[in-house]
């Protein structure tokens, strides 16, 4: 009984975790159709700032992880928007190419600057027991951020004028543009906001699995499966293929090792994709958001 | 006077042309003087925390030899490679560097992986090895030398001290390659001789960083300590996870790979304290002699340098081994250093006498089981002059001169 308590939060916290890998990618390719290959860097640029701030200018863990890392990711971003990719939409090979030349640049420019060893630090929370077993305080805390950023995200699109502007520009550019909405600065917040809830995914993730330039390599094809196994729909889709994805990873892990349950991920990734070529949120859920 | 562009770059590229072949010319003249060592380690990538102790460490020695002298008269040219923990630039530098670098020893590779990819190139190219870590053991290769710990030396030590103090159930996590797979099979051959029981065996790739479902399971079947063989950055998050989890304190490790990359230095101590370690240096071992080369290490690298491994030492100690077989040689010849080194080397080195086994080019050497506690290796017990059991019980360079092959132990 008391396994299967500590199994399922495992569970719920590698969904937490692909939700958090994948987040700012399906806000970029979800509302501009923009394929950002640098998604994996700015995740580590999160890492960086949040190891950074902590360790050596003594800032409080929380407010370097939840406030300090996506604020410098989402300025970057912001950045990165203006200067590249604006030049390049409705090109998706050409800003494909381009923001993967931005992640070759950022990796090595963080290989220049930081190094090429592993930083890390250590999880701020306390363990907790059920029963006679141990669980990592810290999934119980990545699970919490998680639903933070869909609850909170799902609140923007719904209730706030941006989030309105934002969902009109993503339908139709010209209609919105013609109603009053500014599309080129929609544009250029709602990368800037992917790139912070990348920022906040590396920073989140920092504890768990260390920071070094490379580590956006292992991030990025897991958010890219989960974004387009999900779909058209920025939180539902991602939701549902994180659900999916993570529940039959972790659950595969538990039976065997961690190399059978990325095995099983990519598994069911491909007969997700073989069987709804449109992502889930293609064929369920059409008009979610 | 007025110069045309094409004289002036007529002019340019004969300037640059001839400096080009006088600077050629010097440096030439210079390598003629100079004995060539080829350092080929990891300097970036997961395994760095490994390769620069180990390039600082060959760096001194090659440095304390030329200042006091050379080696036969001749300065020593100490050339590395960073591999960037990437086993297609191990095999790419270990050709480049005996064929272009023609050194008259090459010492490289950190994983065992890394060393089957080194041993057949430099086998092909005649160009003499030494692996200077502790690894699994069985390897038979006359052009080979060994300066590290094997398990018969370590393991073997360690395993039974851990279940006479913890208990007879051990579960062992290993990194996922030829090293952490034979290890393991070390470790519950000799769990089984001290009348203990392995529970069960789990295989990380060195870049897996969740081990959230393994400390889950680990906790499920209860044992009474665990074994990691884990190796590398990304593994470091296991101890991290391992605190996060509440387990540490409450289920003891043993390792004969913690440590070796600093991990009791870049961890926090309340993520380590407790964990045993068996290996054949510890920065903290008495005796005037290591107290010393700190002291001198210290002065060349400075007093805030990290902490020198073992693989460092290790490096270190198989410099100091083949310089003394070229000493014993009075040559860099391959052939006639070989048999210097088979004549029966003995060096005092800072972890105590090191001495080469002619039968298996493996060394017999001091081990020291210590407690890692607030940043640093405590002493619990040594055990001098191991000798490589497990390597003789498979190979014999008197009778087979030329095998050069890694036999794996049958259990």
């Amino acid at each position: 009984m008391d396994l299967a308590a500590i199994f399922s939060i495992e569970v719920v916290g590698a969904i937490a975790t692909l939700v958090l890998m994948s987040i700012g990618l399906a806000v970029v390719f979800g509302m501009m159709k923009i394929i950002n290959l640098a998604h994996g860097e700015f995740m580590m640029l999160g890492g960086y700032v949040a190891i950074l701030a902590t360790n050596r200018f003594g800032v409080p863990i929380w407010l370097s992880m939840l406030v300090l890392a996506p604020l410098v990711t989402g300025l970057f971003g912001v950045l990165v928007e203006r200067l590249l990719v604006r030049h390049l939409y409705g090109r998706m090979i050409d800003t494909m190419l381009a923001t993967w030349g931005l992640s070759l640049a950022l990796v090595g420019i963080a290989t220049m600057v930081f190094g090429n060893t592993t930083v890390g630090i250590s999880s701020p929370l306390p363990g907790f027991a059920i029963g006679r077993f141990q669980g990592s305080g810290y999934t119980l805390f990545v699970i919490a951020v998680a639903v933070a950023v869909l609850a909170g995200l799902w609140l923007l699109f719904r209730f706030t004028d941006l989030g309105l502007c934002a969902r009109a520009s993503m339908q139709n550019a010209a209609m919105a543009a013609a109603l009053g909405a500014n599309p080129g600065r929609i544009y250029t917040l709602t990368f800037g906001f992917g790139a912070a809830l990348s920022g906040l995914g590396g920073a989140v993730l920092a504890p768990v699995s260390g920071v070094i330039p490379t580590i956006g390599a292992s991030y990025i094809a897991k958010a890219f499966i989960t974004v387009i196994g999900g779909g058209s729909a920025v939180i539902t889709g991602n939701l549902a293929a994180s659900g999916l994805f993570g529940a039959v990873s972790q659950a595969v892990t538990f039976a065997t090792t961690p190399v059978f349950g990325e095995v099983a991920l990519l598994v069911a990734a491909v007969l997700l994709i073989r069987l709804l070529p449109q992502g889930i949120t293609g064929r369920f859920f059409k008009k979610s958001i | 006077m007025t110069s045309s562009r094409r004289q002036f770059l007529g002019t340019a590229a004969s300037t640059a042309f001839a400096s080009a072949l006088s600077l050629r010319g010097l440096d030439a003249f210079a390598a003629e003087d100079k004995i060539k060592v080829v350092g080929i380690y990891d300097l970036s990538g997961g395994l760095d925390i490994y390769g620069k102790p180990v390039v600082d460490a060959l760096r001194f020695a090659a440095e304390e030899i030329n200042q006091k002298g050379g080696l036969l008269g001749r300065q020593i040219d100490f050339i590395h490679y960073d591999a960037q923990s990437n086993m297609q630039l191990y095999a790419q530098f270990a050709q480049q560097a005996a064929l272009k670098n023609k050194p008259a020893v090459v010492m490289a590779g950190i994983t065992s992986a890394s060393r089957e990819v080194v041993r057949p190139v430099l086998d092909r190219y005649k160009t003499l090895y030494f692996y200077n870590n502790q690894y699994e053991g069985g390897v038979c290769d006359g052009n080979y030398f060994a300066a590290g710990v094997t398990p018969a030396q370590t393991v073997q030590k360690l395993v039974p001290h851990a279940i006479r103090k913890w208990g007879k159930k051990v579960y062992i996590v290993a990194a996922d390659y030829n090293y952490g797979q034979i290890v393991s099979s070390w470790v519950k051959k000799y769990a089984a001789e001290a009348g203990g029981q392995t529970l069960a065996v789990e295989f990380f790739p060195l870049d897996v960083t969740n081990f959230g479902a393994t400390i889950s399971k680990i906790q499920a079947a209860k044992p009474d300590f665990v074994w990691s063989a884990l190796v590398g950055g990304a593994h470091m998050s296991f101890y991290r996870q391992w605190k996060a989890a509440n387990m540490a304190g409450k289920l003891p490790i043993a390792s004969t790979t913690f440590a070796g990359g600093n991990e009791h230095i870049v961890l926090s101590p309340e993520e380590c304290n407790g964990i045993l370690i068996c290996q054949n240096y510890l920065q903290e071992l008495p005796g005037a002699a290591n107290q010393d080369f700190v002291a001198r290490f210290h002065k060349r690298y400075g007093a805030d340098y990290p902490y020198i491994t073992e693989l460092a030492m290790g490096a270190y100690q198989g410099f100091m081994l083949w310089a003394e077989g070229v000493r014993r040689a009075q040559s860099i010849d391959r052939v006639k250093v070989i048999a210097a080194l088979e004549s029966g080397v003995v060096i005092d080195a800072p972890s105590g006498k090191v001495g080469i086994d002619p039968v298996t080019h493996h060394c017999t050497l001091d081990v020291h089981i210590a407690e890692v506690r607030d940043r640093k290796l405590n002493l619990v017990e040594s055990f001098p002059q191991q000798p490589p059991a497990d390597t003789a019980a498979v190979c014999d360079l008197r009778k087979n001169p030329n095998d050069a092959k890694q036999y794996t132990i049958k259990f």
